[in-house]
């Protein structure tokens, strides 16, 4: 007898971990799309007409066993690349990946060049 | 005189900032999915609201080119537009109508009220197929050729303007 409570308890518990991992995949890739018809918010945020028609068709993929980067790029062909907040690496916006790694290298130089000048000149 | 390494940098970055600053102005940010002009339609199947054959996009191979209008029964700007569908398909043009998130029987209603441009009216009770045509809001048709190549888009309603350009390149 209590070893099959158990039996149910642990088959409950791992269908709401699977279920879990599921939603948890669903709310990441909403968060990463654009509400093309709303101001500034995700599909995660949204629950305009878009939205949720979006969501739908991400469910469906999702149970198809699509991978959320499959996903983005089904949407990324029918709504250009407006439509993920974390576009992918290409020749459009190569300057917005590489720029902060620049000025972070620029900045570094800066800060290094000042603390040389400043020495230099202590030591004068 | 000498110039101070400080004056550089400074000047550098003002003049980064200005130069993005005028690119950002001159580019138009408003969205569009008109980029998928010349693109190929992907693959469908959508019902027909009369409960007949469901329709594929081997039935667009049929005509040289065809308007692909999502319409609703609730949707305000599709009221103003039918006319200009009723005129398009008066001169030969064919469309096909996508009733979009709508009752069957409010959009029965509405093409017998307003009359039926269209030469198959399918269904897309969910909204799911429009995503697959890149629709996010309606009224919005899709113009295709033979070869289901998408040669024209329009987002929202279509006007007396947009009906002449229609009508001069598709006759």
């Amino acid at each position: 007898m209590n070893l099959k409570r158990l039996i149910i308890i642990f088959f409950l518990f791992f269908i709401s971990l699977n279920a879990n991992e599921n939603n948890n995949k669903l709310t990441e890739i909403y968060k990463n799309l654009r509400c093309l018809v709303c101001q500034g918010q995700s599909v995660a945020d949204s629950n305009s007409e878009f939205a949720s028609t979006l969501k739908l068709v991400v469910q469906d993929q999702v149970k198809e066993g699509k991978s959320a980067d499959e996903i983005y790029e089904f949407l990324i062909s029918k709504y250009g690349e407006w439509i993920v907040y974390n576009p992918p690496f290409n020749k459009k916006n190569f300057f917005l990946w590489v720029l902060p790694y620049l000025f972070l290298i620029l900045g570094g130089l800066f800060i290094y060049v000042l603390i040389r000048k400043n020495r230099h000149n202590k030591a004068n | 005189m000498k110039i101070s390494f400080y004056k550089i940098i400074i000047f550098v970055i003002v003049f980064f900032l200005l130069i993005v600053f005028w690119l950002g102005l001159q580019k138009d940010n408003s969205y569009n999915t008109k980029s998928l002009v010349g693109t190929t339609l992907s693959s469908f199947n959508l019902p027909s609201i009369n409960n007949g054959d469901a329709i594929t996009e081997n039935y667009l191979k049929n005509n040289k080119f065809t308007i692909i209008n999502f319409f609703a029964s609730w949707c305000a700007p599709c009221r103003i537009e039918h006319k200009y569908l009723l005129n398009l398909s008066n001169n030969g043009i064919k469309i096909v109508g996508v009733n979009f998130k709508d009752k069957k029987d409010n959009a029965l209603q509405f093409l017998n009220e307003l009359g039926n441009p269209y030469e198959f009216v399918a269904q897309d009770v969910d909204g799911k197929a429009s995503i697959s045509f890149g629709i996010y809001g309606i009224p919005e048709s899709i113009i295709v050729n033979d070869k289901l190549i998408v040669i024209k888009k329009v987002i929202g309603p279509i006007n007396q303007q947009i009906y002449e350009e229609i009508l001069e390149n598709l006759k």
